[in-house]
């Protein structure tokens, strides 16, 4: 009897609890993500002033140096470079290439999306069948055809990457807009006098923002696999710069000899990319100030 | 003076793929400065429609306009219909403003209610963001909301029903309009806060001297707050009168079912019991012939009703009614 009333609240907390506990442990990964987020891009900025080896320089007497084994903290390649030197500064093409390229593409998409979804009729059709057109080739193709055109340089490689990104934010914010134009809200706001532009920007794109910013944060890491694809496939950032695909690339004859050689860039590209996921999930959550009813 | 606000011959025709739908057929009105007009009739009956019309938000395809709109803005009249799009908006909000039935969607869930009030403000005027903001609150005291300062922050979804379509009116009002449409403002709400906001608007109205066309199909809503009152019946006026008059002696047979259809308070002591106008509704794409309302009224008479659209006649001091027998039918029942 008396064990039964003690696990009755008990089993009513229980789900409430777990609920928290989820929400909880939801934040703490985003904060992580932010985190290692944010140790990536100082580290990246600042820790190659901060190494005693220029990521160029060529130690014949090192070559293959194990990590931890010698004056190279995290190994050293078939040229003697120091890996960690390398790895910081291939962090700093492959960051700006992620960022910008996010940047680039959620903006574009955003303004492609809003203009069919607001606006909708014949300009929305024929711009949602060209994201539709653009969607059908596969990234990888797309991305090596339009590498295989252009001279590759960070600046080239951030617009490829770009070029392949947008549609999925055309998308997400087409819907979005669409449903959004609709609302009694939009109606009012053009009662009030507020413009077209006013309407888009200011009144829809806010409710959706959610969805906006998660699609831009998987962008970035999306970006980020994208330029290490192209890199390591010969067309993207060339050597000697180092970026995290090239030196994945670089990685291959060496497998089995210098496994340390892929594992620190493939960590690296690893940690950013989940970093940027857990980010997004958190943001998402934070943006929404509807979510404070629950 | 001219009127405020003169509706000359308004029609509304839809395009959709089975056709066109006339929901406004030849609508005119005329509203004075400080007036209130209700417009009263069954859902469909076009007049949302009308008042969609008047701010020109009617959609923009497939939608046709035609008649004229005028509105005086101080001395100066021009037609709604004719402005360009850029003075249109000029006007909206800033010299005609509407709310809607549903306050709980009227208002954008992801901004401060502060935020939404000062930038309708914004909109027309050129001050500060921060006079804005003193603005707004001063708009939220007026209408009712206690600590108005605290309320700027809050988001809708922390507001009750009343409280929202508190806001919306201080919104509606932000920039003084001389003309507010409020098209259904009380219908989601609760019976007692329906009176309040009913009380608010009348009050607001006597502080700022707007007109107001107040679209309803509640008939104690009219009677609680009309100067003046149309009833519209398949995109036409088919009776205006004075509030009074109308309830006292309504001629149109239409108008007659609606005020029978009002339910009786007082149980036991109705000898009439209340009753619906049989029928629906016409579709709007085959209107019967003649007088729309044929089918469905008591006084129907083959080859007279029937025959041709009846005239807005005027029965007494500017009572309007469209129905050839309206002589008859005040005599069959007076």
């Amino acid at each position: 009897m008396s064990d039964l009333a003690a696990a009755l609240p008990a089993a009513r907390e229980k789900p409430r609890r777990s609920r928290a506990l989820r929400r909880f442990l939801r934040h703490r990964l985003a904060i992580l993500g932010a985190i290692v987020i944010a140790v990536l891009v100082l580290g990246t900025a600042f820790g190659p002033h901060l190494i005693p080896y220029d990521d160029l320089h060529i130690d014949i007497r090192h070559r293959f140096q194990a990590p931890f084994l010698g004056p190279h903290i995290l190994g050293s390649d078939q040229l003697g470079r120091d890996l960690l030197a390398r790895l910081l500064m291939a962090g700093r093409v492959s960051l700006t290439v992620g960022f910008s390229a996010m940047a680039l593409s959620t903006v574009f998409g955003t303004l492609i999306g809003a203009t069919a979804g607001y606006y909708g009729g014949w300009l929305g059709t024929v711009l949602m069948r060209f994201v539709d057109a653009v969607l059908c080739f596969p990234t990888i193709f797309l991305l090596l055809a339009l590498a295989a055109f252009v001279q590759p340089s960070v600046l080239s490689i951030t617009l490829v990457v770009a070029a392949t990104a947008w549609m999925e934010v055309a998308r997400v914010v087409e819907g979005q807009v669409r449903a959004l134009r609709d609302r009694d809200f939009a109606l009012a706001a053009q009662v009030l006098g507020a413009s077209d532009t006013w309407i888009v920007f200011r009144e829809l794109l806010p409710n959706a923002i959610a969805p906006i910013v998660v699609a831009a944060t998987l962008n970035v890491a999306r970006a980020i696999l994208l330029e290490s694809y192209v890199s390591f496939l010969g067309y993207g950032i060339q050597p000697p710069v180092p970026s995290w695909g090239n030196m994945l690339e670089n990685a291959q004859e060496y497998l089995s000899t210098a496994p340390w050689l892929a594992i620190f860039p493939g960590l690296a590209i690893t940690l950013a990319v989940t970093s940027f996921n857990f980010l997004g999930d958190g943001l998402r959550d934070a943006l929404d100030p509807r979510l404070d009813i629950a | 003076m001219t009127a405020l606000l003169d509706v000359h011959d308004l029609r509304v025709r839809f395009h959709s793929d089975d056709g066109v739908v006339p929901a406004v057929n030849g609508v005119s009105f005329s509203l004075e400065a400080g007036e209130t007009v209700a417009l009263v009739g069954e859902s469909g009956s076009g007049k949302s429609v009308t008042s969609l019309a008047i701010m020109r938000l009617t959609p923009r395809s497939g939608c046709e306009v035609g008649g004229k709109i005028l509105f005086r803005d101080g001395v100066e009249r021009s037609d709604l219909l004719a402005l360009p799009v850029e003075a249109m908006r000029a006007v909206r909000g800033n010299r005609i403003s509407m709310i809607f039935q549903e306050p709980m969607t009227s208002l954008n869930p992801v901004k401060t209610v502060g935020e939404q009030i000062a930038e309708a403000i914004l909109c027309h005027r050129a001050i500060s963001r921060a006079a804005a903001l003193d603005r707004a609150a001063e708009l939220l005291d007026l209408v009712g909301i206690p600590e108005p300062r605290k309320r700027l922050e809050n988001y809708p979804h922390h507001m009750s029903g009343g409280m929202r379509q508190r806001a919306m009116i201080a919104m509606a009002l932000s920039c003084e309009p001389a003309l507010l449409i409020a098209d259904e403002p009380t219908t989601a709400l609760d019976v007692t806060v329906q009176a309040q906001i009913l009380e608010l608007l009348k009050r607001l109205q006597e502080r700022t001297g707007m007109a107001v066309v107040f679209i309803t199909h509640n008939l104690g809503v009219v009677a609680e707050i009309a100067d003046r009152v149309m009833v519209m019946y398949a995109g036409r006026i088919v009776e205006q009168a004075e509030v009074r008059d109308l309830f006292a002696r309504p001629r149109m047979p239409y108008t007659r079912g609606l005020l029978r259809s009002v339910p009786n308070l007082v149980p036991g002591r109705g000898r009439r019991r209340f009753e619906a106008v049989p029928g629906n509704v016409p579709d709007p794409m085959h209107l019967p012939k003649g007088c729309s309302f044929h089918p469905r009224c008591q006084h129907f008479l083959p080859g007279l009703c029937d025959a041709a659209l009846p005239a807005l006649d005027v029965t007494e001091d500017g009572h309007l009614a469209r129905c050839v027998r309206w002589r008859e039918v005040a005599s069959v029942e007076a």
